[in-house]
């Protein structure tokens, strides 16, 4: 029987592990996360008592029909789970697993990638501070652990999160001063009119949520600077849209603008990119139900930024056209394909009322930090381009930018934005990072022999 | 710039009153909650983790979700931890730099 992987189990993965298990395999399934369910549908530890309602809201049915789902799985034998385990490496039928136990070596005929998306980030003056998040850490602390990361709290940057975000941290009591929105009211309805023809009621309800923010909440404003001392954040500075000087006292800003696909195994798996204007960032290439090249299979947001009910559908999808490939016979994915392009029709509308902020990117002033891991400097950058040429990966060998822990996940598109803005092209052409294998940082006490487990899992 | 203040950064605002786990930060006994991570357990404490390789600042996680890698921490016995994605274990002695003696040579392996 061929061996599949799975990595990932956020909604994509479950779903893909779903379909796998119901043709009668047996997938492997590795996730980062000690109890799978993703990022949005983040478990707590064991022992915690806040009742689903409250962690997930109108999405509480959702998250635990893929817990329960999920579980049910992994107790009746139906996959091999690897929790709280990292893919840090890919290539010939192999990955490179690194477990709480050691590293362990599994072998796969076919590879489906769920590994979702992070924060996409951009550089505010003052954001290396300690006490600067992005708006995923805040709702990871709030779901996962019951915690507000500060006492006094701004969120700035722009997109679904934004608002979602702040409308659980107040009804869990936690102090938000403001909640700053980059992307422009007359942006913001060009995007409406595609969210609330494609998904009425998810676009209805976040409505109500902007609402219920009040005068908390301002659009279109231009993020200045922020105040710190080596405690972390004292003020956040900010121009409201009709251009005038305010600044929030604060102790905690989150930031982030939408999602940025985390395309680190994909690529290390063979897949190729392209750049979207949409979604102003690279993804994969694939077809309809999720193939990307042979034996290689993506859905969820590190395939294209869907959410959480996208992703279901996705991680089916990708199931079936492995099971498909495999030789099984499966139901018509007409169904499926369709429900996919609803929710396509509607992130494409989230992208057009929450874009990028480019002209802030392209306008950073020299001195403010860029590369937060190895702290180099927007102006840092625009110096090194005079060396290395208006080359993304060239910048990176000479300047650092990208070269850090992160791996480049929180600084590239970013660098690729002011590389592009001083040659005067467009950010794709400066060209996409390589990224190489491992895709975490590994204690390189991982590899030694007593920490190896001799690989597993049938060719 | 070196954080003097002693109190925490992160606020708890619901699930308190779990069982107790004590552990010890740069020698000092602390306390945190069985279901902690090692990061809220320590920023529900203190206002940062310690100082980044590069630049005049204190670290203080970012991501919480493994990726950015600004929240590992170091443990007396000379290994590193990423705090956002471990569970607080009782008797922890955690460390904001390398302990004292981690350049001294290895022993030989056997």
């Amino acid at each position: 029987m061929t061996q599949v992987l799975i990595v990932g189990a956020g909604p994509a993965g479950i779903r893909a592990a779903q379909r796998l298990t119901e043709a009668g395999l047996k997938p492997m399934v590795v996730d980062a996360a000690a109890r799978a369910g993703g990022q949005i549908y983040r478990r707590p530890p064991v022992g915690f008592t806040r009742p689903a309602q409250l962690l997930y809201g109108s999405e509480a049915t959702k998250a635990m029909t893929l817990h329960s789902l999920f579980d049910k799985m992994v107790a009746d034998g139906r996959l091999d789970y690897y929790p709280s385990s990292s893919v840090t490496a890919l290539g010939n039928g192999m990955a490179q697993v690194v477990t709480p136990a050691g590293v362990r070596e599994l072998r796969y005929g076919r590879l489906i990638l769920a590994t979702g998306a992070t924060d996409r980030l951009a550089p505010v003056a003052g954001w290396q501070a300690s006490g600067c998040y992005s708006l995923g850490a805040a709702q990871i602390a709030l779901k996962s652990q019951g915690i507000a990361l500060g006492q006094q709290i701004v969120l700035a940057g722009s997109g679904p999160l934004l608002t979602l975000l702040a409308s659980q941290l107040l009804q869990s009591g936690a102090q938000v001063a403001a909640v700053l929105d980059t992307a422009p009211l007359r942006q913001q309805l060009r995007g409406a009119a595609m969210m609330a023809r494609a998904r009425p009621l998810v676009f209805a309800r976040g409505v109500q949520m902007r609402a219920a923010l009040g005068r908390r909440y301002h659009a279109g404003i231009k993020l200045t600077q922020i105040e710190a001392d080596g405690d972390g954040p004292l003020a956040i500075h900010w121009q409201d849209s009709k251009g005038k000087a305010r600044q929030t006292p604060c102790d905690m800003i989150g930031l982030g603008w939408h999602l940025r696909a985390d395309l680190h195994l994909a690529d290390l798996a063979g897949a190729q990119f392209e750049w979207s204007t949409t979604f102003a960032q690279w993804l994969p290439v694939s077809d309809d139900m999720g193939r990307v090249g042979e034996g290689l299979y993506l859905a969820g947001d590190g395939l294209s930024i869907l959410g959480a009910d996208g992703a279901e559908i996705a991680g089916r999808l990708a199931a079936t056209a492995c099971l498909l490939d495999l030789g099984h016979a499966v139901t018509d994915p007409e169904a499926d394909l369709n429900k996919l392009n609803r929710m396509r029709r509607f992130a494409k509308g989230v992208a057009t009322a929450f874009p990028w902020p480019t002209q802030m990117v392209r306008k950073l002033l020299d001195d403010t930090v860029l590369c937060r891991c190895e702290n180099v400097t927007a102006g840092e950058l625009r110096e090194t381009l005079d060396w290395s040429g208006p080359d993304a990966n060239r910048a990176k060998s000479l300047g650092r930018v990208g070269m850090g822990r992160c791996q480049g996940r929180y600084c590239q598109l970013s660098a690729a934005e002011v590389i592009a803005a001083k040659a005067a092209v467009a950010p794709d052409e400066v060209g996409r990072l390589r990224l190489q294998p491992p895709a975490r940082p590994v204690p390189i006490c991982a590899f030694h022999p007593a920490a190896t487990i001799p690989h597993e899992g049938k060719p | 710039m070196t954080s003097t203040a002693k109190q925490g950064r992160f606020v708890r605002l619901a699930e308190a009153g779990r069982a107790p786990i004590l552990f010890t930060l740069d020698g000092e006994p602390l306390q945190g909650q069985k279901g902690d991570t090692v990061l809220s357990a320590i920023l529900l404490s203190r206002k940062t983790l310690g100082h980044a390789d590069l630049g005049d600042r204190q670290r203080a996680g970012f991501c919480l979700m493994g990726a950015c890698q600004d929240c590992w921490v170091w443990q007396a016995d000379g290994t590193r931890l990423q705090t956002c994605v471990r569970q607080l274990e009782p008797g922890m002695a955690l460390l904001s730099g390398p302990p004292e003696n981690w350049l001294l040579p290895l022993e030989p392996a056997t």
